[in-house]
């Protein structure tokens, strides 16, 4: 019997270690798994690398992580936005390391992770200062980057309904990296509005396969 | 320069707009080149894409319609028009890295003259570094315009030999539509094809730091309404 639906958010994130590696979905306020987030900060965790699109605003989600200083470095490609106080002050301090990724490159480095794949060459950003250091390849007459992959030890992410074998479905944009983060992670956890039965999810239209998915709690519609 | 010389942020969104065919995928960047949309008229058919997962994104809702999970790529509430779709981020970034964007309209700090773009950085170490999309859309494009002023607000030319800021992407730009001018970006560098009635090429060259040339039939973008 595989039932991957827990009781509560704090079932959800038991046994995320200090030190993690853990990957956040959302884009700007969009598809953050807020819930998640917030047990992993009552959970105590600490000295985590945060992969995310954006660095969170305001006080909630990733900026709250950041308040409170749990992060110890952030991978992402856009952390300035309205209401990125907090990041914008730990990283002034000097107190959180910044690795800027191209939006692209960070989600196909998440992939390829989840492929198996040892890296990938791309264009974007050759001849860049987001390219020093790296390996280029002339590929069909134009420069590449080699890309390593980027793994989670934990991936959070917020879908619309899950059945309990942790078939998703999300909603509208709120997508965006929830199905390459829960493949590219070691366990990855999920936040629903709602569950359903199984067989309830037409077969047609589960855009993520619960095989990537090892933990799905209800958190209700926001 | 003569403020009468000079078009209007619309009169450049409509003159891009002009440059969009019937039938394209088009990604517009954030800030400036989100003006283009309203500047379509119905006689074409145009899919807007948004990187983090949408194809077909429509306007800005009704007030009270906004969904806080459907926005741009400048998180702002979008719409979903019919036959439009979402997928996810990696889809997302394939399409535009991939060439299957038939054109994207980007903003630029800078641009030089063998298509350099530098739009995400000013080298400002103040400021946490972000650089989003722009790398990947600039690099995968298969055209790439760009919509600017000709030159920054204190007046310093913003078309120069080479960019002074951190580039996005090298020799990706086609074509530069500024509040002065329209300009190629050629093998000899940048080709006037058309400049602001009026303007003359000593005025035009003034405000550019790069060598200009002109194509034989250079036509005259005239102002429209002021605003």
């Amino acid at each position: 019997m595989i039932d991957k639906r827990v009781a509560t958010v704090a079932d959800a994130v038991e046994g995320i270690e200090d030190g993690a590696t853990v990957l956040v979905g959302g884009f700007g306020a969009s598809g953050v798994p807020v819930q998640l987030v917030h047990a992993l900060l009552d959970r105590g965790s600490t000295d985590l690398t945060v992969v995310t699109n954006n660095a969170g605003s305001g006080e909630t989600d990733v900026a709250a992580l950041l308040r409170e200083r749990r992060v110890r470095k952030i991978v992402c490609s856009y952390p300035r936005s309205a209401g990125s106080v907090w990041f914008e002050e730990r990283w002034r301090a000097g107190e959180v390391e910044l690795e800027l990724v191209p939006q692209g490159t960070l989600s196909e480095r998440m992939r390829a992770a989840a492929a198996g794949l040892g890296g990938f060459f791309t264009p974007t950003g050759a001849d860049t200062r987001l390219a020093e250091g790296k390996e280029v390849r002339v590929i069909d007459g134009r420069r590449h980057v080699f890309e390593e992959p980027l793994r989670g030890d934990v991936a959070l992410v917020k879908a619309a309904r899950a059945d309990r074998w942790g078939n998703l479905v999300y909603r509208t944009a709120a997508r965006n990296f929830g199905p390459t983060m829960v493949a590219a992670a070691a366990l990855s956890v999920v936040e629903v509005d709602e569950f359903v039965e199984l067989g309830e999810l037409d077969p047609e239209t589960i855009v993520t396969p619960g095989i990537f998915v090892d933990r799905v709690v209800r958190v209700g519609a926001a | 320069m003569r403020p009468d010389l000079r078009l209007s942020v619309r009169d450049v969104a409509r003159r891009v707009a002009r440059e969009v065919p019937d039938g394209a995928y088009v990604n517009l960047g954030i800030g400036l080149p989100t003006l283009v949309a309203d500047c379509l008229g119905d006689d074409r058919e145009v899919v807007f894409h948004s990187e983090n997962g949408i194809l077909g994104m429509g306007p800005a809702p009704a007030p009270g319609e906004e969904d806080p999970e459907l926005v741009n790529a400048g998180k702002q509430p979008v719409t979903l028009l019919p036959g439009g779709a979402f997928f996810h981020h990696t889809d997302a970034f394939l399409m535009m890295r991939g060439g299957h964007l038939d054109l994207t309209v980007l903003g630029a700090f800078q641009v030089s003259e063998t298509g350099d773009l530098a739009n995400w950085a000013t080298g400002d170490a103040s400021h946490p570094p972000a650089v989003g999309g722009a790398m990947d859309l600039a690099v995968g494009a298969r055209r790439v315009l760009v919509m600017t002023t000709h030159t920054t607000r204190g007046g310093e030319p913003k078309l120069l030999p080479r960019c002074t800021y951190p580039l996005t992407a090298a020799g990706v730009v086609d074509r530069v539509y500024t509040d002065l001018a329209v300009l190629d970006v050629t093998g000899e560098g940048f080709l006037v094809r058309e400049m602001v009635a009026g303007l003359t090429r000593d005025d035009l060259q003034g405000a550019t730091a790069a060598r200009l040339s002109f194509a034989d039939d250079v036509t005259e973008l005239v102002p429209g309404e002021r605003e």
